[in-house]
């Protein structure tokens, strides 16, 4: 059976792949349901949700439409979790690899800069990064790219460890195989599906940290981030709780999502490990 | 002996890593528009450039950034930190008020995500496929998805605000005057949610690796000897399995102690606990640079010191490492 | 004779949708009080699992559909699972194959020793140590006192499998089931560990079920013996009958893959034949580094080896696992660095060559590895994995492609087979498609190391009269790395044995067989099970 076939299959990368479409259809829809800026102040404040058909989600303590700001919201979490995953997959691939490969000095450098990485508590890292760079949100995502590199770069190494002394690579190695077509053409494309599914991984901590910046404040306060609306919902959070409760949910729902696909592409990319005793 | 030997020589490799970081770090905050001094005067509503520039010599900023680079180092081995500019006393002792809170609730913390983790990974594991499995999976990967600073404001709504049965933040009643054990309860309902909402991502990554090491090492040849000994389940389970099936956590407990502290610092932010992380946020927003990089640097040394006692745990657990070569 | 373990009729179920039904059909067999029945077949023949049935540890989904187990009588089958576990262990003890992952890494040899014990006795904890104390001394462990506190890691292979046989004696059972016990061992260690094996059991009136794939062992220490095929046994009887007459097609054809432990009769190398390849004064040493003054730990792999290849011969390299002669393969191929000596390939010396002329000249040089499984890239269709070669050298990809069907042709494999992945493909046909990948290149030595160890005894007859034949056609000169003196009396013309690093003996097969000079040429070829046993010449059924 093949990888999708059995990633259709499995009930857990199922349900995870439809969350994520509704995500990803939200975001999509954002500019249709609701054009104008989701930040604009849209009516009386502290609306309860489904209590004004205008605002089916409610308002905010200043005014602005819930709803709007989730569809949004969903934009913002969508872009910065791939844009920061892809980056901070490239990085760690490339280091990996390279450290892995090569091993020696080449890989002990490499893993001192994974270390020094380690031994700083990554929020804080990026409470630096931020305070020094700004809080725009390009800024912050190439802040979280940054910050997260490390673990995929550790992966990947450890693949290529194995993988360079299997006998497949020393046969390409006989034949006359430059060392960059070996790493790219033949080790790379068998160390990459724990990779993939560690994307999952990191695109999750990725949402989950710029959330949490944008909860502190720290974040970009010109687009509609779920983690804004959570901050913003602190305020008022011992009467209009639904202010924060609902971008919550929205958070959980995405990661979840994301984390539920991560795990059906585990299944479907590792089968051997299913259904062993 | 082995371990004294094998402390010594991590501790030793990771000094270098320190040092690095700490430069990285100094000149990183070069970057940053605007100084300590001008994030004062800003706050008191503009000064006048003499006394800014007073103000500049009095914090060392006169001087090239190799010299104020040097000096740091210098102050830094000699465990000054500097003063801090926002709280007007040294950041070492600013710091050193803040420690015990971060580390109460890290260790707190870390022991509920080890333990319930643990657990339930081997609950999980033991009935693989079954009911149990699949509802403790779920709830790990919900756990996972949780935003910690959201589950701790809903956790404020729910057991604070509408039950009334937990304080809704702080670390102890301020002015209560309590001592002994009353002091001790009153700190432990203050940190019961903090606690719990700290530990509940940690929880989630522990008990799926427990499940999946544990699922693992039962397919090892040795529990069937084990099994071929005529030992019963229990014994294989708890003599033979749980032991090699910990190693896999405790080195993810070393990789992600950084994790945990930077996680403390939004958990210290939902719940005003006075600690590390609430103080690097007040050190980010008002700019104060000395003290981000005084706590950035006792981060460090605790983010080492835990993978030290990891270290040293594994040693324990696994004979094979740092052995008799 | 009464029975001591009597198996009848055992009908074993597989999990549905896998490539048969049953791995055990109608077994019957019968082990009587202190013999040793050696159950030998194939990867696949069942016999493990029948191992597994017997202590009722199957693994899940496997289940046992019919038949009866019976153990001085009592059936083991019907028995409750508290009932069956004080018979395991006690009664019927087990040793397994890899004696490092059957010991747990975590906990010292003394307790795991000592755990049987109390599991099924309530000796005092000083009783035990020193009965486990005793059991170490017994199975003849250098420094019992020492190997009681040690952890699996601190001894070498045949110490962990004496420690295994130490603890499967503990409880004096009554059937000992030995699962290929001595298979991941050194042929010196397995001869100690078959003769301590046969020597306990006289003693002491075990019965033992050894289950092998070698009939060389079981011409060392069975007195019956049981052929398995598919789950079935297709033959069985006293060993000197089974060994000699066989009768059974199977048997026949097993017993015929067998390679005799003399030199073949090959025509002898002229004495002025050119050389292929001559390597000199190869040194290659392991360091470790040190830390903060501690001492770097130094190992000599290869200590000045100088051999030559003739053109046209094959060159066998024998000798244990640590004796150097995986590492000097791959410091000839340039895997490895060297730090001092010479390969010289015709006029060309190939460790001074810069990486890109290296690059060039592998068309020269061409090597088979071990491992059937990992040599081949799973991810790359056969036909690429065999035209890559050419094409890294400049040949156009459609004549690459043709060269490719060529060499499946010549290795025995159906060219339409080009477009599948490795993964379809068994142990003896990725050999020959890594056999192919290697000739792709027309190289003029091929250095192949273990290059049949992996495979099963008709497979490996298959591959080497494979590599013999194109030896001929082609005028190869073959460097053979061998662990398997058996095998090297077949194919090999010379013969080179290496010990820590060094060559203790080269020469001719016929005289390094028949009239080794070196002690430890001799020591190695008395260690070869079965040697006085010569298989019989039988009509070959392949």
């Amino acid at each position: 059976m093949s990888a999708l076939g059995r990633f259709l299959r499995n009930p857990a990368g199922l349900i995870g792949l439809v969350l994520l479409l509704l995500v990803l259809a939200a975001a999509v829809s954002a500019s249709f349901f609701y054009p104008d800026d989701p930040l604009r102040l849209a009516g009386r404040p502290l609306q309860w949700p489904f209590a004004n058909p205008r605002f089916p989600l409610g308002t905010d303590n200043t005014g602005r439409d819930i709803a709007a700001q989730l569809l949004h919201g969903a934009r913002i979490s969508l872009l910065i979790g791939v844009v920061a995953t892809l980056l901070s997959l490239s990085i760690g691939v490339a280091v990996g690899a390279i450290a892995g490969y090569y091993g020696g000095w080449v890989d002990d450098a490499l893993m001192r800069v994974a270390e020094m990485f380690q031994i700083l508590p990554n929020f804080l890292l990026l409470l630096v990064l931020v305070a020094v760079f700004g809080s725009e949100i390009g800024t912050v995502t190439v802040a979280i790219g940054i910050v997260s590199w490390p673990a995929t770069a550790r992966l990947t190494r450890a693949e290529f460890l194995t993988l360079r002394q299997r006998e497949f690579v020393e046969a390409c190695r006989t034949l006359g195989m430059r060392d960059a077509r070996i790493i790219l053409g033949e080790i790379l494309p068998n160390a990459l599906p724990p990779v993939i599914v560690y994307a999952g991984v990191v695109m999750a901590t990725a949402i989950l940290l710029e959330s949490a910046l944008a909860f502190l404040n720290l974040s970009d306060p010109n687009v509609a981030s779920w983690g804004n609306l959570i901050g913003a919902g602190r305020a008022v959070l011992r009467v209009q709780w639904y202010v924060s409760a609902i971008p919550g949910l929205a958070i959980l729902l995405t990661v979840l999502a994301v984390s539920l696909v991560g795990q059906g592409l585990n299944d479907a990319l590792n089968p051997r490990l299913k259904g062993t005793p | 002996m082995r371990l004294l030997a094998l402390a010594s020589r991590r501790l030793l490799a990771s000094l270098p890593t320190l040092f690095l970081v700490l430069v990285g770090l100094f000149l990183l905050l070069q970057l940053a528009p605007g100084d300590t001094v001008d994030a004062l005067t800003a706050q008191i509503g503009g000064g006048d450039p003499a006394m800014m520039e007073q103000l500049r010599q009095f914090y060392g900023l006169d001087v090239s950034v190799p010299v104020q680079l040097g000096r740091y180092l210098l102050r830094l081995v000699q465990l000054d930190l500097g003063f801090s500019s926002i709280y007007g006393k040294p950041v070492a002792s600013v710091i050193l008020e803040r420690l015990p809170v971060t580390l109460l609730l890290m260790l707190s913390s870390l022991l509920l995500a080890i333990g319930a983790g643990t657990a339930l990974g081997i609950l999980a594991a033991r009935r693989v496929h079954r009911w149990p499995d699949t509802l403790i999976s779920t709830l790990g990967l919900v756990f996972y998805a949780t935003p910690s600073f959201w589950f701790g404001l809903m956790g404020i709504v729910l057991f604070s605000i509408t039950l009334g049965w937990l304080p809704p933040g702080g670390f102890e009643e301020i002015g209560a005057g309590f001592t002994g054990l009353r002091r001790v309860a009153d700190i432990a309902t203050h940190l019961l949610l903090p606690t719990v909402t700290l530990a509940l991502i940690f929880l989630a990554i522990y008990l799926r690796i427990m499940r999946a090491s544990m699922l693992e090492v039962m397919t090892q040849d040795y529990i069937r000897t084990a099994r071929a000994k005529g030992l019963g389940e229990a014994g294989v389970l708890l003599r033979h399995a749980l032991r090699n099936a910990l190693l896999p956590m405790v080195t993810l407990i070393g990789l992600q102690a950084g994790t945990l502290l930077g996680g403390a610092v939004v958990v210290e932010s939902v719940f005003a606990l006075p600690g590390l992380g609430r103080l690097a946020y007040d050190a980010v927003t008002q700019r104060d640079l000395n003290t981000l990089l005084g706590i950035v640097f006792v981060s460090a040394l605790l983010v080492i010191a835990v993978n030290l006692v990891v270290d040293l745990l594994y040693a324990r657990l696994d004979p094979r490492i740092g052995g008799r070569t | 004779m009464t029975s001591l373990l009597e198996i009848r009729d055992l009908d074993v179920r597989l999990p549905p949708g896998g490539d048969r039904a049953f791995a055990l059909e109608g077994v019957s067999l019968a082990l009587a009080r202190g013999e040793i029945l050696c159950v030998v077949g194939e990867s696949g023949s069942g016999k493990s699992i029948l191992a597994g049935t017997i202590m009722r540890l199957l693994p899940p989904g496997i289940g046992v559909a019919g038949g009866s187990l019976r153990l001085t009588g009592e059936d083991l089958l019907a028995m409750p699972e508290a009932g069956m576990r004080r018979i395991r262990g006690a009664r019927i003890a087990m040793i397994f194959q890899e004696p490092m992952t059957a010991l747990n890494p975590l906990r010292s040899i003394g307790d795991q020793i000592g755990e049987m014990f109390r599991i099924h006795t309530g000796l005092s904890g000083a009783e035990i140590e020193a009965r486990a104390l005793a059991l170490l001394e017994e199975v003849r462990l250098p420094d019992p006192p020492a190997a009681l506190k040690a952890f699996p890691h601190e001894l070498s292979g045949g110490q962990r499998q004496r420690a295994m046989i130490a603890m499967a004696l503990a409880l004096e059972p009554e059937v000992i089931i030995a699962d290929e016990p001595t298979t991941a061992l050194d042929v010196t260690t397995q001869a100690q560990i078959l003769a301590l094996v046969r020597d306990l059991q006289r003693r002491r009136g075990t019965a033992v079920l050894f289950i092998t794939h070698d009939f060389g062992v079981v011409a060392e220490i069975a007195d019956r013996v049981a052929v398995m095929q598919h789950g079935r046994v297709v033959e069985s009887g006293e060993a000197e009958a089974v060994l000699n007459r066989p009768e059974h097609p199977y048997t026949r054809a097993l017993i015929a893959a067998v390679p005799p432990l003399h030199a073949a009769l090959r025509a002898p190398m002229p004495a002025d034949t050119p050389p292929a390849l001559r390597i000199e004064d190869l040194s290659k040493t392991y360091r470790r580094s040190g830390w903060f003054g501690r001492k770097g730990r130094e190992t000599r792999a290869v200590a000045d080896v100088t051999l030559t290849l003739p053109r046209g011969g094959t060159l066998g390299i024998v000798g244990e696992s640590g004796s150097g002669k995986s590492t000097l393969a791959r410091c000839v191929m340039r895997l490895l660095q060297p730090e001092a000596g010479h390969v010289r390939l015709g006029e060309t010396d190939l460790l001074a060559l810069r990486p890109a002329e290296w690059r060039r000249e592998t068309r020269r040089i061409q090597m088979v590895f071990q491992d059937p499984y990992a040599s081949l890239n799973p991810r790359r269709r056969v036909g690429d994995l065999v035209a890559q070669g050419p094409v890294l050298h400049g040949v156009p990809r459609a004549e690459a492609m043709e060269r490719a069907r060529e060499l499946f042709e010549l290795v025995g494999l159906r060219a339409d087979a080009l477009e599948r992945f490795p993964h379809e493909f068994s142990g003896g046909q990725r050999q020959r498609i890594g056999l192919a990948r290697a000739l792709a290149l027309r190289p003029e030595v091929l250095v192949a190391d273990e290059a049949v160890s992996a495979l099963d005894v008709s497979v490996q007859a298959q591959v080497l009269r494979l590599l013999a034949e194109l030896q001929q056609r082609l005028g190869l000169s073959l460097l053979f790395i061998t662990h398997d003196l058996r095998v090297a009396a077949q194919i090999c013309d010379r013969i080179a044995v290496m010990q820590g690093g060094h060559v203790v003996e080269e020469g001719t097969a016929q005289q390094v067989f028949g009239a080794p000079r070196e002690d430890y040429t001799r020591a190695l070829l008395a260690s070869v099970p079965g040697r006085a046993w010569t298989p019989p010449e039988t009509a070959e059924v392949a």
